[in-house]
Order: C-alpha cells, then structure tokens, then sequence
C-alpha cells in the first residue's frame, strides 16, 4: 500500500473546468468529465486515478475558484 | 484505507479561506484573479487581520472584488484607488489598506495616483495584475502589452513606432524613495503561487508596520482576451510574459 494516500473532494458546482488542476497534478490523478457537465455546463474535473493522489495540494493551490479540498494520511 | 477514512478534519491539508465567499466568481475559466482572490483572502486571514483590513477595488475585471472576499471593501473610480487607499490609510492608520489593480486601471489611467501614492510614500499595498490586456472591455490594448502582441486594437500585433514600448512599471517603483518592497510574482504553478503568497504576506506586514507603500506585481494570464485554453495561456505567459517581465523583487528595504 502507498505510504502516502491522499483525497481531493472537488466542488462540482463550483468547477469552471479551466483544466489547470489538471495539469498541475504531478501523479495524473485529475481529468476533466469527457461528457458529464455540472449545472452550468461545465466538464467539470474528477479524479480518474484516486489510489494515485499523494495529497500533495497543487491542484487546490492552482484552483481559481477555489473547488478543491484535499485530504491525506501518512500510513505508517 | 478507504476514500471515507480519509475524508475528516484532522486529515485536510488544503481548505478554501473562510474569507472566500460562496458566490460562484464572474471570471472566466482559468482567470488568474480566481487565485490572487484567494491568496489575498488566505493571506489576512493568516494574519488575522480580517476585521481590520480595507481594499480597494479597480475598475476592471476585479470591480466585483466586494462580492467574493468578506473584507470592506471601497470601489475607486478608474485608477484612483491608490489615492482613495492613502485617504483612508491616513484617517484610519490602524487598518491594513490594500489597493487591487490591474494593467489597464494601474499603468494607464492612474499612472499618475499609483506613481505618487508610492512616492509619498503611503502605508499601502498595492496589488498590481498585469496580464498586458484590457480583459474587461474586450481585450484592447493596454500600455503593457508586449510588442507584436495582438489584441482587437492591435490586430496586425503591436508596433512599436505606432504604439510606444510595453511599460515596465515596476522598476518604476523600484527606484522610488517612498516604496519599502517592489516584487514581481506569478500564479502559474503550484511553487509559484506559494511564492506569490509569501509576497503578499510581506507586504501586508510591511504596511502594517508603516515601512513604506509594497506593490506586489502578479504577472497573470487573461486566456479569452489571448484566445487561448487556460494551460495555453499559461504556457504562453511562461515564453512571452515573462521574458519582458521577469519574476522576483526588484527591491526590498525590509530586513528579515
């Protein structure tokens, strides 16, 4: 098991899918809905590949709106 | 370790400010004030200054400013808010006085406020977007577009001998006696905006502390007035922008 394991809670509504959490994200965690959108037409962006998150908050700093929380544990 | 183990308070490394407000922000996808706005909200919030701080909106993309960080906030006429900052910083010098400026409303229209409240130098922070675009009017030219860059004014690109040189204002700053901390930052990347937010903090500290006016420039992207996604702006920024305008302090009195 990874020894770092971190969660993004995205805020859907909120996304603008500007992508840019997309591509700041070392561990190509993140991608943006190919075809769900959110109420106001979004692609907003999901986690495609959550065992690979570090919890490491580059996508949240990125963020313009401010939709991403970001959650980690360190299993020991 | 399953999603909802994890998801708890004591795990959560990265929240949104409570100074943020939940109204959804009028800026485009990608627009690099969604990041600033945050960095400012987190950045008073760290300081605890959140019933002592003032800013000062442009006119410009960030005239809505008000609705999305809980501060007061005053709306200046086009360019003047470096002077209503230094009327308010003077009639209240406890409160830390912020202006938010862009290109358009700092290096065009109040050149003269900017360059004068930094010469007297007022207790103030400014804090300059230069994104080398009027966003807000539909992408006009502004005094720091780059040469060649086109815009809907320039659309054969800028020419020099037609349109001036790109204004550098910073350095202008820079050599002024009443500046304490001049700086040029961006919000590109992760390590950058990190950067960006230790910036502001100095400033906000600076001011606070009565060392003189900070102006904390973020060179930033506007991807629909370049007509580019957001990660092509960013990318564009990065070989363009910040060629002309590169990043660091251009001066800082203040010793650690």
């Amino acid at each position: 098991m990874a020894k770092v394991q971190g969660v993004v809670v995205i805020n859907e509504e909120r996304c603008k899918g500007c992508e840019l959490c997309v591509v700041a994200c070392p561990a190509d965690v993140l991608q943006l809905q190919s075809m769900e959108v959110n109420d106001r037409g979004y692609h907003y962006a999901s986690m495609v590949n959550p065992e690979q998150c570090i919890g490491c908050a580059s996508c949240a700093l990125v963020c313009p709106d401010g939709c991403i929380e970001v959650y980690r544990v360190i299993n020991k | 370790m399953d999603k909802n183990d994890i998801i708890k308070e004591e795990n959560r490394v990265y929240k949104r400010p409570k100074l943020l407000t939940d109204n959804i922000m009028h800026y485009c996808p990608g627009c690099s004030h969604g990041v600033v706005h945050k960095l400012v909200a987190e950045v008073v919030e760290e300081l605890g200054l959140e019933e002592k701080t003032i800013g000062i909106a442009p006119v410009g993309c960030a005239v809505f400013a008000y609705n999305y960080i809980d501060i007061d906030w005053i709306e200046a006429a086009h360019g003047r808010a470096p002077a209503i900052a230094s009327a308010v910083k003077r009639l209240m010098p406890d409160r830390m006085v912020f202006t938010y400026q862009g290109d358009g409303d700092l290096a065009a229209i109040g050149t003269c406020e900017s360059i004068h409240a930094a010469n007297r130098g007022e207790n103030i922070v400014i804090i300059f977007i230069n994104n080398g675009i009027y966003g807000m009017t539909g992408g006009q030219m502004a005094p720091t577009t780059l040469e060649g860059m086109k815009t809907s004014t320039t659309p054969y690109g800028r020419r020099v001998d037609l349109n001036g040189y790109p204004l550098k204002i910073s350095p202008l700053f820079a050599q002024l006696d009443g500046t304490c901390y001049v700086t040029r930052q961006s919000v590109h990347t992760p390590a950058n905006t990190r950067k960006t937010k230790a910036a502001l903090k100095q400033a906000f500290q600076n001011a606070m502390n009565g060392l003189g006016t900070s102006v904390v420039e973020v060179v930033s992207t506007c991807n629909s007035g370049w007509k580019m996604t957001p990660a092509q702006a960013n990318k564009w920024m990065v070989e363009n922008m910040l060629v002309q305008y590169p990043l660091g302090d251009l001066k800082n009195t203040v010793k650690k």
